[in-house]
């Protein structure tokens, strides 16, 4: 009896955590076969490196540049808002603030990682875009700014929990070895703490930066949505992600427009896929570095 | 191990499969509904409402665009075809030889208002600039009587029906400059035009607010009563074309929707009332 309990649990257990590689190969074939017969229309080349977007008219075209590019470009602004506050923060708190403080903020940083990214894109279109538009004299106030800010924000518990994480694992001895040696606590962070902790901290920006390339709502609703190539951070910009939210309704269904917006969630897929790669590699090297085995 | 891989993957195959092959539903009496994205949103309300009533009745309302429902029309699989124009003459003649008479119901009115900032002095503006001010040809307020400002041109995404409706009564049909702010609703282009001075955006007639200014066209004021009488240049019809006059379930549908209660519908889905 005992036994046939133990191996019904173990069965079902077992299918429970092959469920999300189930639903992993499912999306991915879906992706792939509705994805694929643009690439037999355009022609890959063309289609990555298309430079104008015009699905729907006679005749179309189907260039992503824009789009990929308008998502890279809100990404790198979001990463370089979210680097610093995220990494500093993390610094903070590991390394300066007292148990009590700790207690404290770590709990805040994590609650914005709750917020709703439909909450964010309200706030960035009602509250940000209007105060950026007249704070720097632009003619308009969605901008690839606009949601570089709004995505940093979201990125940064992302990035400053695993940079936090990061920094605890570094041992002990490696401080008290610096500290004996007579450096200051300065000295030990940026020599010692810091170095032994890069590749963890490296791997917090990385996966910030695949929620940043991903995330929908929010820059849909505070980006503008303008598919051109773009020459600053403070114009209009239509990223991945927009293009396919705002346009899957409405495109009819089996045309090829449908299948290149299955094919942008295609090049999505594989950009983040990238990201979370190099992510894992480097935290193997790091884990590895500081003897912590894998 | 190899075996258990490949089991998993046709388990997974069928499961995609599974989801994109929609499940045939039987009921008494069905109806199937096809053609343009701007009727869509009537078609889809009245017909949630009509089967509210009648729980015998089961619609199902579909997209595609009036080329494609006329065609459904015309080899027969759909009852009723949505259209933002009237027939062709190459359809007309399809139809005859399928023995299908196309019978033209007229539903609805569909006007777009073109909207600029409260504090813009611009009042009016002809088709021809607002073609130019949309397709690159004009970038600068002044160039059309306003004040030294760049023009902010806000437009629909290109798959809605309130930009095909647009693009064919005041473009022509040609490119929107692709620097122009595309926006997924009409709330969100009279959202952005409300609070960008050198905006320009445009909306269904149903979507004028005082929070944005409506310019008149050709000198003609976007109204329903000039929508209706036919002196603004920006609206047209839209048609729910059947096999004939309607008769049965289907005459029972677009008595409906031409009734007070589906004519409330259309008010409320952003478009003119024909009473």
């Amino acid at each position: 009896m005992y036994r046939i309990r133990e191996r019904i649990y173990k069965g079902l257990f077992t299918l429970l955590a092959f469920a999300s590689l189930i639903f992993l190969v499912g999306i991915t074939l879906t992706l792939f076969i509705e994805g694929l017969p643009v690439f037999k229309e355009v022609g890959l080349f063309d289609f990555v490196f298309g430079k104008s977007w015009y699905p729907t008219y006679e005749p179309p075209d189907f260039g992503i540049l824009p789009l990929i590019l308008g998502s890279l470009w809100v990404t790198a602004g979001a990463v370089l808002f979210c680097v610093p506050v995220g990494v500093g923060s993390a610094l903070f708190i590991n390394e300066l603030a007292g148990k009590r403080l700790k207690a404290v903020l770590k709990p805040i940083i994590e609650v914005l990682a709750g917020i709703p990214s439909i909450v964010y894109g309200f706030f960035g279109m009602v509250v940000i875009a209007p105060f950026i538009q007249r704070l720097l004299n632009l003619p308009v106030g969605l901008t690839a700014f606009t949601g570089s800010l709004m995505l940093g924000i979201m990125a940064t518990p992302t990035v400053c929990s695993i940079s936090e994480d990061a920094l605890s694992f570094v041992p002990r001895s490696f401080r008290e070895a610096s500290l004996a040696v007579g450096a200051n606590r300065w000295q030990t962070l940026t020599r010692v703490v810091f170095p032994a902790s890069a590749s963890g901290i490296s791997t917090s920006i990385i996966l910030g930066m695949s929620r940043a390339v991903g995330e929908t709502m929010t820059v849909l609703m505070v980006t503008g949505g303008a598919a051109v190539i773009p020459h600053t951070l403070f114009q209009p910009v239509r990223p991945m992600t927009s293009t396919i939210a705002a346009e899957m309704g409405e495109a009819v269904m089996g045309s090829t427009h449908y299948h290149s917006l299955f094919a942008i969630g295609l090049i999505l897929f594989v950009i983040t896929l990238i990201f979370n790669v190099i992510a894992e590699l480097i935290s193997r090297r790091f884990r590895k570095k500081l003897g912590l085995g894998r | 191990m190899f075996n258990s891989r490949i089991a998993i993957m046709v388990l997974a195959a069928v499961f995609s499969v599974g989801l994109m092959v929609s499940v045939p539903t039987f009921a008494a009496k069905s109806l199937t509904i096809k053609g343009s994205t701007t009727v869509l949103p009537i078609a889809q309300s009245c017909a949630e409402v009509f089967m509210d009533m009648h729980s015998d009745v089961n619609i199902s309302v579909q997209g595609g665009g009036s080329g494609v429902g006329i065609a459904s029309l015309i080899d027969g699989t759909c009852d009723i075809a949505d259209a933002s124009r009237s027939i062709k003459d190459k359809e007309k003649e399809k139809a005859k030889e399928n023995n299908v008479r196309a019978y033209e119901n007229v539903v609805a009115l569909d006007g777009i208002a073109v909207i600029v900032h409260p504090s813009n002095p611009v009042d009016g503006l002809s088709v021809e600039q607002i073609k130019k001010i949309y397709t690159g040809g004009i970038s600068n307020w002044n160039e059309v009587g306003g004040k030294k400002t760049k023009i902010t041109v806000i437009s629909r995404d290109s798959a809605s029906g309130t930009f095909e409706t647009f693009n064919e009564l005041a473009l022509d049909k040609e490119r929107v400059r692709p620097d122009a702010l595309l926006q997924a609703s009409n709330q969100a282009v009279a959202q952005t035009v409300s609070r960008t001075p050198g905006a320009i955006g445009y909306v269904g007639l149903g979507y004028l607010s005082s929070a944005v200014k409506g310019v008149s066209v050709e000198g003609v004021e976007p109204t329903n009563e000039n929508v209706i009488n036919g002196s603004y240049e920006l609206a047209r019809k839209l048609f729910m074309y059947t096999n004939g006059a309607p008769e049965g379930i289907v005459k029972a549908f677009i008595d409906f929707v031409l009734g007070e209660e589906g004519q409330e519908l259309v008010k409320k889905a952003g478009y003119v009332p024909l009473i």
